[in-house]
């Protein structure tokens, strides 16, 4: 691993003006992707600013809705007793991610911020305008099964690998940021980017940023479901996954929020399908329509044709096992 | 004692870094052997060690390390306090292994994808190889060192053995680590339950049922299944 400076703040404020006065500053917290992503090269911050001692491990819940700190420990989220039991779909994604070690060292702050698992990414070797801007894509005509069918562009493929993510998109979070000058607050359908020309950018912060907090506003689903489908039971990341939130009174659809994982460079909302779905009954030939209409505009690549398929027919599961 | 050890002594202690002492020295040992030069710089690598980890940094009262520069450390590590002196690089892994002698924990992938080197950290179970060393101050760190009661071995110890929970045995010390967390979380309800919150560690040889049994035989008290 290339050396480093090493600092650690006691407050936000101290910690946003340090990254800010810094471009090549990384924040580190859980450190699960930072660490890896150093030790293999594919980035060399000059400066890390440790931002464990920050006092952002809250969970807070009231009627309008959930806190949850940006340091609060994946492992600690998932089993939290409001998210379990109100905010059951957060508790279902964050309990399919990673490894049980992984969840007690992740943040909540740090899985927003976790970068691709493209493996063009990772390997130095390989050109990656991700990592590298103008050095073109191996993925594009490279073995690409893993990438996306939404929302890419012939700079970059990849797909956001967090499941966390997929369920905050359904659940209308919104991400709590200090920055230089203010506080901000970005929903979190804005929050992540498509790689358009500048793969480099995963999402929208500014020099500086610093995620403090998510929030989750109270909602009526009552009915929930996060589906992962990947190439072993568990420990690996999603081919496809879908998050389903429903609002389901005497069999009929009262309001849907439907986000699929594993497709494309952000957490990737249904909107058209929960349009559709609502004042439909729960039955199987609805959600068969329901998953026609979301991949109605899928774009694959040589080796990820399979996801079209898999996608409709994890969206059906999905819908099922929510109102069973 | 020569120049160069009196220059050091003279030097301030903040001014006592790598960098700063190798380019002194390509400056003014030209002549000198590639051999002697590295003996030379290894001694002053272990002389780093005394320079002031985490000066101030100015207008933010906040403390940085500079590159290569040693940070001092406690940490209390199978109920034993250390106080170590570690550049922010080395992560608790090597730590453990290189400065600790502690070479049970195992380094296997080195990428938090196999779960060989867990250990506790404040009782929690954590991949040693992803964590910075320096980010761990002030904590308890509990490996496979520390979970035998002297020559008694821990109850997951004595049930891998009885179950042959093991071949080649290199993820053995994590896979027992994380057996022992996975019963103190209260995620070993089930052998359906630990597989899935023991998929963290990977096991090549493949001794997963074994594995699962003797995890589930502690779990009950230490009944044969």
């Amino acid at each position: 691993m290339i050396n480093f400076e090493y600092i650690r703040t006691s407050s936000a404020k101290a910690a946003v003006d340090a990254k800010a006065k810094n471009a090549s500053a990384a924040f580190i917290a859980g450190g699960t992707n930072l660490v890896d992503l150093m030790k293999k090269g594919v980035t060399a911050p000059q400066r890390l600013i440790d931002i464990n001692a920050l006092p952002l491990k809250d969970i807070r819940s009231d009627a309008k809705g959930l806190s949850i700190g940006a340091l609060v420990p994946n492992s600690v989220a998932a089993e939290n007793n409001v998210v379990v039991t109100k905010y059951p779909l957060l508790a279902m994604a964050l309990n399919a991610g990673a490894s049980a070690q992984l969840r007690n060292m992740a943040t909540v702050g740090g899985n927003i911020m976790q970068r691709t698992r493209c493996p063009y990414f990772y390997d130095i070797t390989m050109p990656c305008n991700k990592r590298q801007p103008q050095s073109g894509c191996g993925a594009l005509a490279g073995y690409n099964r893993m990438h996306a069918i939404f929302g890419a562009s012939d700079k970059c493929i990849a797909v956001n690998p967090s499941d966390m993510c997929v369920a905050l998109a359904a659940l209308n979070a919104t991400v709590m940021v200090s920055g230089v000058k203010r506080e901000k607050k970005i929903p979190f359908a804005d929050f992540h980017r498509l790689p358009g020309d500048t793969p480099e950018l995963d999402n929208n912060l500014q020099a500086g940023d610093l995620i403090t907090s998510i929030h989750i506003p109270a909602n009526r689903f009552n009915k929930a479901c996060y589906l992962k489908v990947r190439d072993r039971l568990s420990y690996a990341f999603a081919l496809v996954s879908v998050a389903v939130a429903l609002e389901v009174t005497d069999g009929i659809i009262k309001s849907a929020s439907i986000a699929m994982g594993g497709v494309a460079h952000k957490p990737w909302r249904l909107t058209e399908v929960e349009k559709y779905l609502i004042g439909k009954t729960t039955a199987v030939s609805v959600f068969k329509d329901a998953a026609g209409i979301a991949l109605a505009g899928a774009k694959t690549y040589q080796h990820n044709e399979f996801k079209v398929k898999l996608g409709k027919s994890a969206i059906v599961e999905a819908l099922m096992k929510a109102t069973v | 004692m020569n120049l160069l050890s009196i220059i050091i002594f003279l030097l301030p202690p903040e001014r006592l870094n790598l960098v700063h002492i190798l380019a002194f020295m390509n400056t003014h040992n030209k002549n000198e052997g590639r051999r002697d030069f590295l003996k030379k710089s290894t001694a002053l690598a272990a002389l780093t060690i005394a320079s002031p980890a985490l000066v101030k940094a100015g207008e933010n009262d906040e403390r940085i390390a500079a590159l290569f520069e040693k940070i001092s450390l406690k940490l209390e590590i199978n109920g034993v306090a250390h106080n170590l002196s570690v550049e922010p690089r080395v992560t608790l892994l090597d730590l453990l292994r290189e400065q600790l002698q502690l070479t049970g924990t195992k380094k296997g992938c080195d990428h938090g994808q196999c779960g060989c080197c867990t250990v506790h950290v404040d009782g929690k179970r954590i991949n040693s190889c992803l964590s910075l060393a320096v980010m761990n101050e002030g904590k308890k760190v509990t490996t496979i060192e520390g979970l035998a009661n002297g020559d008694k071995l821990h109850p997951m110890q004595e049930a891998f053995i009885k179950h042959d929970g093991f071949q080649c045995g290199y993820c053995t010390p994590g896979q027992i680590m994380s057996a022992v967390a996975c019963i103190k979380e209260g995620h070993a309800d089930s052998a359906e339950q630990v597989r899935e919150y023991m998929s963290g560690n990977i096991c090549r040889c493949g001794a997963y049922p074994n594995i699962i049994d003797a995890i589930m035989e502690v779990k009950k008290g230490g009944q044969p299944l």
